[in-house]
């Protein structure tokens, strides 16, 4: 399996008033097409190790690889396009354009590839398709359940054709069931060989990914292969 | 440029906060419409006032006799004196920037009903006049010729008349030339009817003056040698107000006049009155222009303002854009473009507003009379008034578009 993350020793410190170092040296490696989710308490740095994956933000130190290409000081220019090239983004507060309806907010990231408006709208009725959103295609996002809104998110990150998708507590937001109908969707996703990394809060959502990176003050803890799907809801591991 | 899709989202996002949208625009209409109503308003006084100066020699005075004010060599002050026919010969011998010279005799008030044909009469100023008169004040003529030389030279009765005096003796559409008719008690043969388009003269309206030869006219009044007023004009490049000066002297050195009296002699310098309304105009223009401009500048000092709380309220939307692979380029462009589409269409609103107002207060004075524009702005107002917006309104977007350019996109998705 090819690697599509290599994070090396990545150090990245706020300084906001007193300096903050969040993430102490990370060092991580990400094959294409695993379905990865990112644990820990709150405050130790699962976000912003996420932006930097996401090229959202930069790092301070250390190495990062995407596709082996060196994510290091890029422009403001070159990270979006990068941003638009190889990430499809999902957020747990769903982030969508709330005057463009489902169909355009879907779009939107082909308008950056300037992709004609007929097309991109045509290929987002066809993921809208495949999410079971069709008919809700022409519905502002204020007319949308959180899990459909979520749902449109999904089919925004993927219109890019993106190599890896980040989702940050995807299901935050969600009652249980649409968030299991969620999980639901982005696991079909990651079966089409999508590299797909969620920060959770739920074990039940981590259980249902491959890996586990469990972080803890700003680094790793463990990594947990979860193949089995035998992680404990209750925060067990069972023994193998 | 021509980028379609781009119009289109930039219309979306600017549709989607109507009043703010309006009410921005509205500013900038109101400044430009205020910039051209202004200018268009101040040209069409101009245009009024020039109008009624058509067909004077801008480089002329007129000069007639008023009462001395001074006692000097042995005569009282208070003193009537009279400008006569040698005055004339020696001003015109001697002031050298004369380039024509003419006197005239105008009686003040007509007797009633001085003009008789038949059934028909009328009252009407009668003023005998030199036919180089012509030269300074031109007449246009409906029909037949001013006088001529001849008709001094031979103290013909002949006469040129207004129209309304043609209106008033003559039927409509009859050709006068060659009729006679009777002038406080003398027949005069008819050579011209003026169109007294001119809408201004020295004595009187040209409509309702009948023009008969001046030495015909100082026999048959009685006037001696004596005239009323003359009118000089300068050649190019004199000073009128000069040249006035010189002629002055010759008067005051022939009639006894105290060189420093001013009631002596009265003038009318027509050169120093357009200067005057020339420069009353560059003035009006300049307020208009500073005015507008002043709340054009208001206006487009809103739509920078109104760009900045836009730019702040659509933080996160930039962000999830950003997210989404948009070049800081593109944002800046997005912002500068809707702030250059809100300018564009209020200002071009603004221009076509005040035109069509300036219209309508054209075709309600009508002024010219002949259905041209007194009270318009002209094309390069226009064409300046559009380069304005084009050059403010994306000035205006600047600022605004620079911040959006600077939106992170975690610290706009952070922002809930
Ligand atoms: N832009 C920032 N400036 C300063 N400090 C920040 C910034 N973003 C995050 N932090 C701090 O960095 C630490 C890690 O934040 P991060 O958002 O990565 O945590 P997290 O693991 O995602 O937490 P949660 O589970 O609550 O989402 C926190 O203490 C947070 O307050
Ligand atoms: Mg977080």
């Amino acid at each position: 399996m090819p690697t599509i993350i290599n994070l090396k020793n990545i150090n990245k410190t706020y300084y906001n008033g007193a300096p903050l170092h969040v993430l102490k040296g990370i060092n991580l490696e990400i094959y294409k097409g695993e379905f990865v989710s990112i644990m820990g308490a709150s405050g130790s740095g699962k976000s912003t190790l996420l932006n930097i994956l996401g090229i959202l933000d930069n790092y301070d130190t250390g190495e990062y690889y995407l596709n082996d290409v060196l994510i290091k000081n890029l422009s403001e220019t070159r990270a979006a396009y990068f941003r638009n090239k190889l990430i499809g983004f999902v957020f747990q507060s769903f982030n969508l354009i709330s005057f463009k309806n489902a169909m355009e907010n879907v779009a939107l990231p082909l308008y950056y590839q300037k992709t004609g408006r007929k097309t991109r709208n045509k290929i987002a009725l066809e993921y809208l398709d495949k999410l079971g959103l069709k008919e809700w295609a022409y519905h502002m996002p204020n007319e949308l359940s959180g899990g459909q809104k979520q749902r449109v998110a999904i089919a925004r990150a993927l219109i890019s054709k993106p190599q890896i998708i980040l989702a940050d507590e995807p299901t935050g937001a969600l009652d249980s069931k649409t968030s299991a109908e969620v999980l639901d969707v982005l696991k079909k996703v990651n079966e089409t060989g999508m590299t797909m990394i969620i920060v959770t809060h739920e074990s039940g959502i981590a259980n249902q990914t491959n890996k586990i990176i469990r972080l803890k003050d700003g680094i790793i803890e463990n990594i947990e292969d979860n193949s089995e799907h035998n992680f404990s809801s209750l925060g067990f591991q069972n023994i193998k | 440029m021509f980028d379609l899709d781009r119009w289109h989202e930039i219309f979306i996002t600017i549709s989607r906060n109507k009043l703010r949208s309006f009410l921005t625009a509205f500013g900038v209409f109101w400044g430009i419409f205020m910039l051209v109503v202004l200018t268009g308003g101040g040209r069409g006084l101009e245009n009024l006032i020039s109008g009624q100066l058509e067909g004077i020699a801008s480089n002329s005075c007129f000069i007639w006799n008023g009462r001395t004010s001074e006692a000097y060599k042995g005569f009282r002050k208070g003193r009537w004196w009279s400008i006569n026919n040698r005055d004339i010969e020696i001003i015109k011998s001697n002031v050298k920037g004369i380039a024509e010279i003419s006197s005239i005799i105008m009686p003040w008030s007509p007797t009633t009903d001085n003009a008789v044909r038949g059934e028909k009469k009328g009252t009407f100023s009668v003023q005998g006049n030199f036919a180089n008169y012509n030269k300074i004040y031109h007449h246009t003529m409906k029909f037949g010729r001013y006088l001529n030389d001849m008709d001094l030279q031979e103290h013909r009765k002949v006469c040129m008349i207004g129209s309304r005096v043609y209106e008033t003796l003559f039927n409509h559409g009859e050709d006068p030339t060659g009729l006679d008719i009777r002038v406080d008690g003398i027949y005069y043969k008819v050579i011209g009817v003026g169109d007294g388009s001119e809408n201004i003269t020295f004595n009187g309206d040209t409509r309702e003056l009948i023009t008969i030869p001046f030495t015909t006219m100082q026999t048959l009044y009685n006037y001696g040698e004596n005239i009323d007023v003359f009118c000089a004009m300068a050649k190019p490049n004199i000073d009128v107000s000069e040249m006035q000066e010189q002629m002055e002297t010759i008067l005051k050195t022939n009639h006894s006049i105290a060189p420093h009296d001013k009631q002596a002699i009265n003038s009318f310098n027509v050169e120093t009155m357009f200067k005057q309304i020339g420069y009353l105009f560059l003035g009006v223009n300049i307020l208009a222009w500073i005015v507008g401009f002043g709340t054009l500048f208001a206006g487009i000092i809103g739509v920078s303002n109104i760009m900045m709380v836009t730019v702040r309220e659509r933080t996160q939307e930039i962000g999830i854009r950003r997210a989404l692979g948009a070049k800081p380029s593109s944002i800046m462009t997005q912002i500068m473009s809707e702030s250059f589409v809100i300018t564009a269409i209020a200002g071009f609103l603004g221009i076509s507003f005040a035109v069509l107002i300036l219209q309508i207060v054209d075709l309600g004075l009508d002024v010219s009379g002949n259905g041209t524009s007194v009270f318009q702005i002209s094309f390069f107002t226009s064409v300046v008034a559009a380069l304005i917006i084009v050059i403010l309104g994306t000035l205006a977007g600047l600022g605004p578009a620079f911040r959006a350019m600077k939106i992170k996109p975690i610290e706009a998705l952070s922002e809930e």
